[in-house]
Formats: structure tokens, sequence, C-alpha cells
């Protein structure tokens, strides 16, 4: 087990899903040739092959490191965690992760990864025998660009309605410019809590960039942002260009009368999301993106 | 392409301008959020480290230890820059700093700070840890590695060809002034 969890890790931090590798050179045939956005979109392509080929994280930052689990009924959860902090450890150890989790008590950083919630872990039971992994590692500079609105807001003319949602999540994208290391892909949760808003808006980035959301009013938002946003002229790194964003995600959740919250979640270029599906010995069956 | 090489003069820097691509080589320390707060605070540097000239650049590399007990650079991509705006502008002048290597841009007090004192922000592909790793050819030094953690230390790095666009120049020009407020009047009418 451990040994299929340190090759995820691997993995996902230095390849980038072929999903998110085709939207990123897509975007360089839209982008004006010698201009400083199409130059930046090539470094990133040149860097995207250079961290394969060399097995060695995409970006340093090897950011917050995010399990989702679905296992079958009866699996035992704790020895899973305890595991996959082992392999969190090893895979630091060899570099594929930086020595990037300090106390916030303290600011020690001890050099494992390992500690109080981290990493995070989300396990969701489903009625297969299958067990799978999702991995998702989430850089600083993309989250702390991730903004949380309470409608009705005033100053954006925001209202409870999808009118108001489309105006903070654009306020969001607004306020990113080019600080999240964009082009970005930004994952929303209408609804829920403050807590559940983003975590749920984080569940968007396990969806793959070229699907479409089954719901249609949702479909129809998605795709207003994402044109929306790419005629704001921020660019990549926020150099002005016509690729501001590389997709949006949008889910709904529940809320309570007196709350209506949009949890916009930002995930820079470098989208580092992977999956396997272990077989009965935790061997890697197959990988999922 | 404009090729920038160490000494970092006062003169070199003002001869650039924003939108400017150039290939950095030379020598460079790394700093951020806790070298910052600590320089800010009236904490020293340490001997052997100077920034008269020089540049600084915010990153927390991936650093692994070879067994000669010298270090390879693995990772070193910009880290968001905007964190020191409460710093920069004092640690520019009080140091005498010429350029600021980082990503995302910065404010402006950062702004003042490099035209009162000639200094340039140059904008880093973020994210991109592994070309730019390609061109750190050295690592000559660390300090702090123990007080800050590694990511936090002041890594003492020698690049060549180092790719960046200048989003700040010395002559009060921003960039991300000029995209923040056209994307503004932007989004307003999509409003």
């Amino acid at each position: 087990m451990q040994e299929s969890l340190v090759e995820l890790i691997r993995r996902t931090s230095a390849e980038i899903p072929d999903d998110v590798h085709q939207a990123i050179l897509t975007s360089l045939e839209n982008e004006k040739k010698g201009s400083l956005a199409a130059n930046a979109i090539k470094i990133i392509d040149q860097n995207i092959a250079l961290a394969k080929q060399k097995s060695q994280p995409i970006c340093q930052d090897t950011g917050s490191i995010l399990f989702y689990v679905d296992v079958p009924v009866g699996y035992d959860e704790i020895t899973f965690a305890e595991t996959a902090r082992e392999a969190v450890k090893e895979a630091t150890k060899k570099g594929f992760l930086r020595q990037n989790s300090v106390d916030s008590l303290t600011g020690r950083n001890d050099g494992t990864n390992v500690g109080h919630g981290a990493p995070a872990f989300h396990f969701h039971q489903h009625r297969s025998p299958e067990v799978s992994v999702k991995l998702v590692l989430k850089g600083g500079g993309c989250e702390n660009v991730g903004a949380q609105y309470s409608l009705p807001n005033e100053k954006l003319h925001a209202n409870r309605d999808l009118d108001g949602c489309r105006r903070a999540i654009l306020d969001a994208v607004l306020q990113a410019q080019g600080k999240g290391c964009g082009p970005g892909i930004l994952g929303v949760c209408i609804g829920g809590d403050r807590a559940t808003g983003y975590e749920l808006s984080k569940t968007q980035f396990l969806r793959r960039l070229e699907d479409r959301n089954p719901n249609a009013e949702l479909d129809a938002l998605e795709q207003d942002i994402l044109k929306t946003s790419n005629e704001l002229g921020i660019g990549p790194m926020g150099f002005g260009g016509k690729t501001t964003l590389l997709g949006v995600k949008i889910c709904a959740a529940n809320r309570v009368p007196a709350s209506f919250f949009v949890s916009v979640s930002y995930m820079c270029w470098a989208y580092r999301r992977q999956g396997v599906a272990l077989n009965c010995e935790s061997k890697i069956q197959k990988w999922l993106y | 392409m404009i090729k920038l090489t160490f000494p970092f003069t006062k003169e070199k820097i003002l001869a650039l301008k924003v939108g400017d691509e150039v290939l950095i080589s030379g020598v460079v320390f790394t700093g951020r959020d806790a070298v910052h707060k600590y320089l800010h605070e009236g904490g020293k540097l340490p001997a052997g480290v100077s920034l008269k000239d020089g540049i600084i650049y915010h990153c927390g590399p991936v650093m692994m230890k070879q067994p000669d007990g010298s270090w390879k650079c693995t990772a070193a991509g910009p880290t968001t820059s905007i964190r020191e705006e409460p710093y920069q502008g004092q640690i520019i002048h009080d140091f005498g700093v010429r350029g600021v290597i980082g990503k995302g841009g910065m404010g402006d007090r950062t702004m003042e700070a490099c035209k009162e004192n000639g200094c340039v922000y140059l904008h880093a592909v973020g994210g991109a840890a592994q070309v730019l790793a390609e061109c750190v050819k050295k690592v000559r030094n660390v300090y702090f590695a123990a007080e800050f953690g590694a990511p936090e230390a002041i890594w003492e790095l020698e690049i060549e060809d180092f790719p960046a666009v200048v989003t700040i120049d010395a002559h009060g020009n921003s960039l991300h002034k000029v995209i923040l407020a056209r994307s503004t009047a932007a989004l307003e009418e999509r409003l």
C-alpha cells in the first residue's frame, strides 16, 4: 500500500494530467505569438515536460496534500491514514514533496509534511468493492486567492440569485489577477455553510476539465464565467492576454434560509490531480486521470 | 531578451522598463516571509550576505543534500510576492536592493520604493519550478536554515539566464496597475 501511495504522490507532483496539459496547449494557440502571455505559456509547457522527464515537482510549492478516498463498507480507514502519512514522509524524503508543513503556533517545520490536519483525508463510503484514491496537491499561492462571499453583497450588487453568484465569482477572478498563477481553474460551491462550501468547491477539482455539468443552469454559468473571465485581459501570470482561466466547475449544495454563501477555490495552472484504483493487494490497478 | 548580469548596477536597472523580458545571471539570495518579517523588525543579515546592488528572490526552493554535503536545487519557482508588500519597500531602501524576483506583482509602496531607490520588480513564471531550477547553476550557501526551515531560509544561488519580465520599473510604472485597471473596466461592461 505504502509503495502505491508514494507512486501516486510522485506522479501527482511531477506529471500534469492530460486534460490540463491539453487545455494549456490550446491556450497557447489563442495567445498572440511573441506576447508576454505566449512566452509565459511556453515556459509553462517546457516546465511540464521537464518535470515529467526528471520526475521532479512541477512546482516547488507541493501544496496542501488532499486525499479523497472512496472505500467499501467496513474498510479500515485508520490503517489507510497511517500508511498514507508514512507515504507522505517517504515522498518528502525522496524530494517529490517539499518540506512544506509548518506548525502554525511555533512556526516550526519538522520537515515531514505530517502533523495535525496534514495531510487532509476525505473518506467516502460506497457500495462497490473498489478502493480508489484521488490526490490533489494545491499550492499556497492559488489557495490564498480563494474567496467566500455572503450574499447579498451590496458592494457587488449581488443578490441571492444566479446573477448574484455570477457577480461574486467574477469578482474573485478580478481580485485574483495573476496572483494565483493563472491561467487558473475555478472550483465553486453555491450554498452550504462556510466549511462545507469551501470543501465542496475543492471537490470540483476532481472533475475532468472537458466534462460538462449535468445541471443545465450550472453548465450555462460555468461556460459564461469562463468566457467572460477570458475577456477581461488578465491573462497568464496577469501579464495580459486571452487566457485568464482554463476551466470553471460549479456545484450547488443546500443552505439554511439565513445563509447564502458562494465559495470560490482557485487552482493554479500547475493543477496537480491524480488518482488510482487499488486492487485487493493494494497495488495500483489503474490510473484514474 | 535583455541580458541582466551581476553586478546589478543602478545604471543597468534604470535602463529597464515595464514589459522588458530579461535573462538574469549572477548571484541572488532567496528570501520570503520569515526573512522579510525578520529584516523589517530590525534583524541583521548574516555574515556573508549582502543585498547591496543585489537581487532578492521570493522563493522557497526544494533542496536535496548531496552525499558530499553540498546542496542540489531540484525545484525553484517564485512564490507570491504580495505577502512581502508590508516589508519590501523598507528592505529595498535599507539594504540597497536593485531587483526583486517574484510572482503575482506588488503594490504601491514597493513601486514607490523602486522609483526612489532605483530598483525593479522582475516577474518570473509562477509554478515553473523545473525550468527555473535548471537556471540555478550552483547553491553557494544557506543561512537561517535551522531558524526558519528550508523553504524560508536564505539560499545563496548562482543563476544563469533566468527568465523574467520587468513588471514594475524604476520609473514609477507597474504592469500590474495597468492590467488591474483595464480588467476592472472590462468586467464593469460585462455585469
